[in-house]
């Protein structure tokens, strides 16, 4: 993680300054797209982003570079693997409720880490800059913002290069031409193959297959109608031999967190994915264990530590399946555990001892 | 001589004349004339609407209204609905219920929506209100039967129970048991989200047999089509029906039984329900067609031509929500029959499919909008727009107060010239000077956010996802719309600037959110020091904002006014941004 921030505790824009760099624009431009594919929300697409890495200077890149940072691929859960197979997706798909907001396993986030750092100089100086063109009362008062920001989207915003909006990758009449024939490319594109997805346009650029993903919040649907259509798809299913619901929520709950949580498990192929996002939805409350809510946030939150606290055997995850009974996660094929899953608990490890012989019998009867 | 005063009214004629003032907003206004209004008024308001539990809290309302009979209170930001709300964020209600308790023991009505309702609140409820009529639970969490049937026992005047939308733990079903068999004073009842297990059948026809002012019955998917029959047989007063699941094997004693039934519910006007509705029991229904003013088939999975043959049988119809296998055809045929329709939501019936399943483009809510003179509230999900079609239908229907347009792909240009679709939305706010509620889709650029600063005066509740190019396009929003109230934004590459250019924009607003866009925690910082009324809360479950750059974008923000202050009961992966924020970082 990075360290904390000099001169953060006074508060105020004069300390923005203090991590001020040298980078260059250019450098500035770059790091500054794979920043902001990174940190969105947490979920990076290094792969992606190793893919996309563009050398500033060249027109195409910074083309394309501006259309990342427009469109927003950035945080689409399951805007990972454009390679994805489409059927895959739909199991394993980044429909992400909870999901999205956890950094990677260590391994990965180490392999991020090192551009954020960097990437951080440069969008201080941006934001500086930007502060730099009015005073601080200015912010305050919408009259004040012709200086900045004039009413004519077509119009250069007047601001100093280095400012962050060019950061970000706006330009706005290069960008907007350059996104309109973009715009002409994808069209007939999306309209000649599989239809590729909401975030798949940026896939497109970079001639990648469209994936189909979801996204948290999109299409705009309540969670009520969402069940409903997919249990009556479920219904029709078996008829028409098409993939199964679109999502599969239970609730999760843990022996002495104060509220449930949600888990779609049709994003998760097997059980180590279940379980790894679960020790990072949950891990704020394991660590809660030791702390009071009030200084909860001010700790680090140690990604050994809480996988100790779960690895431990202090707590075990169990699942209520459809006859009613609470057995242990992991006996059963994943297939069948998704079907009879009702809902999850993670239950201290003390609690659990009588489900494993009980789990066995079941899967016996089973088969 | 003294000096007659306009406003030496007894206090009594003035009170006499307040109670003719229902509206909160003309309250509010006859409230800040002078002291005296303001105290009169205070005292004999009665009912009171709270848009944001946190913009003010309970104890502040008790202290300036002592006796209030009805509240209504909403918890979660709207896009809780499509889970961009993170579990635990907030919106409890015990602590109103609580203050409520002692301070308005006559309290008879209770509104919730998306509000965390624990069974110990229901608890609370049923136990400090005894003269409760009203409880509506509206999308509304956390709460189990077992305080359902708290409420079942303790409150003999209820009149109305809905539970639309919540989400409820099912532990048992007898929770209608505890009605006791002298309470018959239910006149709505809304149990359409309850899930299986959750109804004992019998206990609810008893209840409906001995209520005879039961005018709203909303059943849930699990009541059997071959119940139906018999339990409107007990209520043929009905006004609102639901039906449970719509499906069943084809018997003609069922079906005879259900025409009848039906035939015989002189009053109804309401349709909905229809759960995996199967056509063979569709016309057990055309009795009552002719006077139906709503019809919800927006669960049915019918096709057409039953469908659409259905929807031509129910001219009188001013509501109608269905699924998109209505098609273009079958809403043409709802544009030349129902000639009163107000209100059209067509939902899609495979959203995350990648092929269109059912012919339902542009050309179906043109048609409507063509032939339904009265259309003013629309919400239609479809796969395919041109800026065309939407410049028709802003011209034919100029009185749109509700416009929200979702296309499934949302990026998606104007088919047929490949363009973004402002012109399209900009005519729809130019054109509906009344426009109220505007949800936007599509390939947007900054464009169209000009075109809504500068027209959309009357703009109250705004909803955006991936749209726009820069900063510029929030800024024409938060400097044009006169009387935006709420904005939800997710998904797009808006900033600082016009955040910060705009500032004192939010406090004339409820709300703001903005997820998966560019605004940086440093913004935040200084937004949380300068703008004391605002709470600015960040929610970021990688950690907390102090480990990370000032500069680095934050996941969630969500802006209010309040008066209150900063809360307390927030999850750990919620951060308010205040002045003490930095002082507490050690």
């Amino acid at each position: 993680m990075s360290p904390p921030l000099l001169g953060v505790e006074e508060g105020g824009q004069n300390n923005v300054t203090l991590l001020g760099s040298s980078g260059s624009m250019d450098s500035v431009c770059q790091n500054n797209a794979e920043l902001k594919e990174r940190n969105y929300m947490g979920l990076s697409d290094c792969s992606s982003i190793d893919s996309s890495v563009v050398t500033p200077g060249s027109d195409e890149s910074n083309v394309s570079l501006n259309l990342k940072a427009t469109e927003l691929r950035l945080g689409l859960p399951g805007s990972q693997s454009p390679e994805r197979n489409p059927e895959l997706c739909l199991l394993s798909s980044a429909q992400l409720d909870e999901k999205p907001l956890f950094p990677l396993h260590p391994s990965s986030d180490g392999h991020c880490f090192p551009s954020q750092k960097t990437v951080v100089s440069g969008n201080k100086r941006g934001f500086s800059d930007a502060m730099d063109g009015f005073s601080e009362g200015n912010f305050l008062s919408n009259s004040k913002v012709d200086v900045m920001l004039t009413p004519r989207p077509s119009s250069n915003l007047g601001l100093k290069s280095g400012s962050m909006l060019e950061n970000l990758g706006v330009q706005p009449a290069k960008a907007k031409e350059v996104t309109n024939q973009k715009v002409v490319k994808d069209s007939p594109h999306a309209a000649n193959e599989t239809r590729p997805n909401h975030n798949a346009s940026a896939n497109n650029n970079s001639g990648a297959p469209a994936s189909k993903a979801q996204v948290v919040g999109w299409p705009p649907i309540r969670s009520f109608r969402k069940n409903s259509l997919a249990t009556s798809s479920k219904n029709t299913d078996e008829v028409d031999g098409k993939a199964g619901p679109d999502a599969l929520f239970v609730k999760v709950s843990m022996d002495g967190a104060p509220y449930l949580r949600k888990v779609d498990l049709k994003n998760y192929s097997k059980y180590q994915d279940l379980s790894s996002a679960l020790e990072k939805m949950f891990s704020c409350f394991t660590i809660g264990q030791c702390a009071s809510h009030g200084t909860l946030g001010r700790e680090l939150l140690s990604e050994s530590k809480l996988k100790d606290l779960l690895h431990g055997s202090e707590y075990v995850l169990t699942y209520e399946d459809k006859d009613g009974d609470w057995m242990l996660v992991g006996d059963v094929p994943w297939e069948m555990f998704t079907d009879t899953c009702k809902r999850l608990r993670i239950m201290k490890s003390s609690d659990a001892i009588g489900l494993a012989p009980r789990a066995v019998e079941k899967c016996r009867n089973r088969n | 001589m003294q000096k007659k005063t306009a406003y030496s009214f007894p206090d009594e004629i003035l009170e006499h004349v307040f109670s003719f003032i229902q509206s909160g907003k003309d309250r509010n206004a006859a409230s800040v004339v002078c002291k005296s209004w303001y105290e009169i008024e205070r005292w004999c308001r009665r009912k009171i609407f709270v848009g944001n539990c946190y913009a003010v809290s309970p104890t502040m309302v008790i202290r300036r209204f002592p006796d209030i009979r009805s509240i209504e209170l909403k918890g979660k930001p709207h896009f809780a609905d499509f889970n961009l709300v993170p579990d635990g964020w907030g919106g409890y209600v015990l602590p109103w219920i609580s203050e409520m308790a002692g301070a308005y023991p006559w309290l008879e009505e209770i509104r919730l929506k998306r509000m965390v309702v624990t069974d110990e609140s229901l608890e609370l409820v049923a136990k400090s209100f005894t003269n409760l009529q009203v409880l509506v639970l509206f999308s509304c969490e956390g709460f189990s039967t077992d305080g359902l049937a708290a409420i079942a026992a303790s409150c003999k005047n209820l009149t109305e129970l809905d539970l639309r939308d919540s989400e409820v733990d099912d532990l048992s079903g007898h929770w209608l048991n505890h009605f006791p068999d002298t309470y018959t004073s239910l006149v709505s009842l809304n149990i359409s989200c309850l899930g299986s297990d959750d109804v004992s059948f019998s206990a609810l026809e008893r209840l409906v047999g001995r209520c005879p002012n039961l005018r709203r019955l909303l059943l849930n998917r699990e009541v059997p089509l071959d119940k139906i029959a018999n339990l409107l047989s007990r209520a043929p007063q009905l006004i609102e029906f639901g039906t449970g699941t719509y499906a069943a094997e084809l018997r003609s004693d069922v079906y005879s039984n259900l025409a009848e039934a039906f035939c015989n519910c002189k009053d109804l006007k309401c349709l909905s329900g229809f759960w995996d509705a199967v056509p063979a029991y569709l016309p057990v229904i055309y009795s009552v067609c002719s006077r139906l003013t709503s019809l919800n088939l927006s669960y049915a999975p019918i096709q057409n031509p039953d469908l659409t043959k259905l929807v031509s049988q129910c001219p009188s119809l001013q509501r109608m929500w269905v699924l998109d296998y209505i098609e273009d055809s079958g809403l043409e045929v709802l544009a030349s029959s129902c000639k009163d329709l107000q209100e059209l939501r067509v939902f899609p019936s495979d959203p995350f499919g990648e092929e269109p399943n059912v012919s339902l483009t542009e050309k179906g809510l043109v048609a409507v909008s063509s032939g339904c003179p009265k259309l003013h509230s629309v919400l239609y999900f479809c796969r395919q727009m041109s800026n065309e079609a939407l410049v028709t239908i802003a011209q034919n229907c100029p009185n749109f107060t509700r416009f929200r347009l979702c296309l499934l792909d949302p990026k998606i240009a104007d088919y047929r010239t490949l363009q973004p679709l402002d012109v399209g939305f900009g005519a729809i706010v130019e054109h509906c000077k009344d426009l109220r509620r505007l949800s936007l889709s599509g390939l947007l650029t900054d464009r169209v956010f000009e075109y809504i600063g500068m027209h959309a005066k009357k703009l109250e509740m705004l909803s955006v996802a991936f749209a726009g190019e820069s900063d510029l396009a929030l800024h024409h929003v938060l400097s044009g719309c006169e009387s935006l109230r709420k904005l939800e934004i997710m998904n797009c590459p808006f900033g600082d600037k016009a955040l910060l250019a705009n500032a004192a924009k939010l406090e004339t607003m409820r709300s703001l959110w903005m997820s998966s866009c560019s605004v940086s925690l440093g913004a935040c910082k200084m937004l949380g020091q300068k703008m004391p009324r605002l709470n600015i809360e960040v929610m970021d479950e990688k950690g907390p904002p102090d480990s990370r750059a000032e500069s680095d974008p934050v996941d969630k923000l969500y802006i209010y006014r309040s008066v209150a202050g900063p809360r307390f009961d927030m999850p750990p992966f919620v951060w308010t941004m205040d002045e003490d924020f930095a002082s507490e970082l050690s």
